[in-house]
């Protein structure tokens, strides 16, 4: 059974040996002008100097670029991509098929990986990018498990799931918490709502928590818990699922090393001795559980609850 | 591109390239008033593959008598299919878009690329629009879906009119937009808030307008381990409620970028709604095409969408990106001015006695108003009104009674009555 890889979000250049080092072989990086909440903000000579390091320790680099353009960016895409390419980016992150149309002018080598993130819900629409040039399609975290073993048996792509950490549940154009500020007759350069404040929504029905925050594309709402199933691994393992993402939007680099190392872990027993896990696997999730922020509690997130419609 | 306008023989310059009215029908009644009141094309959902679960939606066979209806008014009918399938929602498909073709639908409204591939290939005489779930925001994007063989794309409801320019300028192909109606505050597609809260799928219909409840602002110090309410005990609390879109007075705007197609949104309103919204529309697109340079927005449109409005409106993105004044705080929903009181069915030119469906509430007394296409606005007091027997009653109690009563005006089958509320 081959190691599937570990794709994390480091926080800033420096998390990335020590990412690499937990065991990561991935990292997720770029920039906000063009992905989608990411851990950490990296500008050009960040992702040349994140190349470097990834690379000489053998790990691979992905930028996001999954944001939803608008007319006025289109400009930027083929130059950047470029740059990206020049700098031997292993591949790149996009929803929009701008992004393709860019890719195909400015760097015809470079793979994709196609995330949506909610879209991606079917084998058939995966291998659908596919054809299209993707390499990779990251399955939406609303499918569940055994979706995502019967997409990966059917799928002529990668397939990436996202195994632990915080979700998007909504994305507006609107800036809902400035508006809101705003309504309220709060004077915005004062009150500031950007991803530097812990801003949440509190719903009083479900009394969950809901991390909010606003950037360059818009009003991001967030799960109330963090995905973890370092307890349930065996199927998407068994299945040959191509990678696992540890999602560290919102986290300390402290917190994305210590689940790294244990995801590791996890896995690696478990391609050893199966029979191992078993026995330890309650532990991984223990261990996990003594570092979670607080507010942050731990589910399974949609792997084996069913939505009706 | 394509030309706009051009000059009549007497100098005066008209639109040629009018834009088709699209309207919402949530039943097949709903699509009969819709075309009646003037809508060039609707939309309507089946029972499988749409994203309103909780509609009354066509069977095959009532699409089948859609179509016959459309047809014989020049009408085209378009099934929204625009559900992001799970695996398990493959079964079916083949069979549902052959069985529309075989019904001759024009087009299906789609997001997710395995049923726009499965449309092409067992249904091909089916036209393939790009679904606003798909959150279509660039004419780079839009080249790609020209070149996949589409044949018209629905934009995102954030799209501005200077996008909407530029989208038309680099790209030939159909461009339909929303004009009118309630719209999600999110980018379509990228909200899972209901799969999160109520374990309803949004993307496959189930949606529960989550967004639309109200939360509390709170900010966490991480130091302090406290969390700081950023609300006053009297504040509205934090909602996501846009206004819902009227771009009424764009409309000229629209025309004048070429856009193909004006879409009312609206399948689970009542025929009241469809019958209103249709026909000032269909008003505000004829006087502009007809006469362009000496066009002016009549205040009794403006008057008369409002009487069908159970929530403020806006303009939405269409100049600039909304602000706190395009949302709803608070009391999120207006009081509606009107109820629908009733349908007519028949009008006796000789005795001047309208024959009518109650849909509300009624007696003598009551001030109410007639429109329809055929006839102007007008008001007017009921005086005796008789039942099916010819019996006198003292009101119109019962819904869909059939009753009878004189009115002054000549009245036409389908024209609608209302009635204020107070």
């Amino acid at each position: 059974m081959k190691k599937p890889e570990l794709l994390v979000t480091p926080t800033k250049v420096d998390d990335i040996s020590r990412l690499i080092n937990s065991g990561a072989t991935a990292i997720l990086i770029g920039e906000e002008k063009y992905g989608l909440r990411l851990a950490g903000e990296f500008n050009r000579d960040d992702i040349k100097e994140s190349v470097k390091i990834a690379h000489g320790l053998g790990a691979k680099v992905y930028v996001s670029m999954n944001a939803l353009f608008h007319n006025d960016k289109l400009e930027f895409l083929p130059e950047y991509i470029s740059f990206l390419s020049d700098v031997n980016v292993d591949a790149i992150v996009f929803g929009d098929p701008a992004v393709i149309m860019a890719a195909r002018e400015a760097a015809p080598e470079m793979k994709l990986h196609w995330n949506t993130e909610t879209t991606a819900t079917n084998y058939f629409t995966a291998n659908y990018w596919g054809q299209k040039g993707a390499k990779r399609a990251v399955m939406a975290r609303e499918i569940n498990m055994d979706s995502i073993v019967e997409t990966k048996e059917k799928a002529e792509v990668e397939i990436e799931v996202q195994v632990h950490g915080m979700t998007c549940m909504f994305q507006s154009k609107r800036t809902l918490i400035g508006n809101y500020m705003e309504f309220q007759g709060k004077d915005l350069k004062v009150e500031g709502r950007s991803k530097d404040r812990t801003l949440f929504l509190h719903d009083p029905e479900r009394d969950a928590k809901y991390p909010i925050f606003e950037d360059e594309n818009g009003t991001h709402i967030m799960s109330p818990n963090d995905i973890c199933i370092i307890d349930e691994l065996e199927d998407m393992l068994d299945a040959g699922v191509d990678s696992f993402k540890i999602d560290g939007v919102l986290k300390s680099v402290d917190y994305i090393e210590k689940v790294t190392s244990l995801y590791n872990e996890a896995i690696e027993l478990y391609l050893q001795d199966p029979d191992a896990y078993q026995d330890k696997k309650f532990f991984y999730l223990e261990e996990i559980e003594k570092i979670q922020p607080i507010n942050r509690n731990l589910d399974t997130g949609f792997f084996f609850k069913e939505t009706v419609y | 591109m394509q030309q706009i306008s051009s000059f009549t023989p007497e100098g005066k310059r008209v639109i040629i390239k009018k834009p088709e009215l699209l309207a919402p029908a949530g039943s097949l009644e709903k699509l009969k008033i819709a075309v009646h009141y003037g809508a060039d094309a609707v939309f309507i959902g089946g029972r499988e593959f749409g994203l309103r679960s909780n509609a009354d939606n066509f069977s095959i066979e009532e699409m089948r008598e859609g179509v016959e209806f459309a047809n014989k008014y020049g009408a085209k009918i378009y099934v929204t299919t625009n559900i992001f399938a799970h695996n398990e929602n493959m079964e079916g498909l083949e069979e549902y878009l052959k069985d529309l073709q075989e019904v001759g639908v024009t087009g299906i409204i789609v997001a997710d690329p395995l049923i726009i591939e499965t449309c092409k290939r067992v249904a091909p005489n089916v036209e393939v629009h790009l679904s606003t779930q798909q959150s279509l925001t660039n004419w780079q994007a839009i080249k790609f879906w020209k070149e996949e063989g589409l044949h018209r794309v629905v934009l995102a409801r954030e799209v501005g009119l200077e996008e909407m320019l530029e989208m038309k300028k680099h790209v030939d192909i159909e461009i339909e937009t929303f004009i009118h109606g309630a719209m999600c505050i999110a980018y379509s597609g990228r909200c899972v808030l209901s799969n999160h809260m109520t374990a309803r799928d949004s993307n496959r219909g189930g949606c529960c307008q989550s967004c639309r409840w109200d939360y509390h602002l709170f900010e966490q110090d991480d130091h302090k381990e406290e969390e700081i309410a950023l609300y006053q005990e009297a504040d509205d609390p934090f909602t996501m409620s846009p206004k819902d879109l009227n771009l009424l007075e764009g409309i000229p705007q629209v025309i004048e970028a070429g856009i193909d197609s004006l879409k009312v949104e609206g399948r689970m309103k009542s025929i009241h709604y469809v019958a209103t919204v249709t026909s000032v529309y269909r008003k505000v697109i004829d006087a502009y095409c007809a006469d362009p340079d000496n066009f002016k927005i009549d205040p009794k449109w403006i008057e008369e969408l409002d009487k069908c409005a159970n929530r403020d409106t806006a303009p939405a993105f269409f100049e600039e990106v909304p602000t706190y004044k395009e949302q709803m705080f608070g009391n999120h929903g207006k009081k509606t001015t009107f109820d629908f009181a009733g349908l007519v069915l028949d009008y006796d030119e000789d005795t001047k006695i309208v024959t009518l469906q109650q849909r509300n509430h009624f007696k003598p007394g009551d001030e109410v108003e007639f429109f329809g296409p055929e006839i102007e606005n007008f008001t007017q007091q009921i005086e005796k009104i008789w039942d099916e027997d010819d019996e006198e009653i003292d009101a119109a109690r019962h819904p869909l009674q059939i009753v009878k009563f004189k009115v002054d005006k000549p009245l036409y089958p389908n024209n609608m009555m209302r009635k204020g509320v107070l």
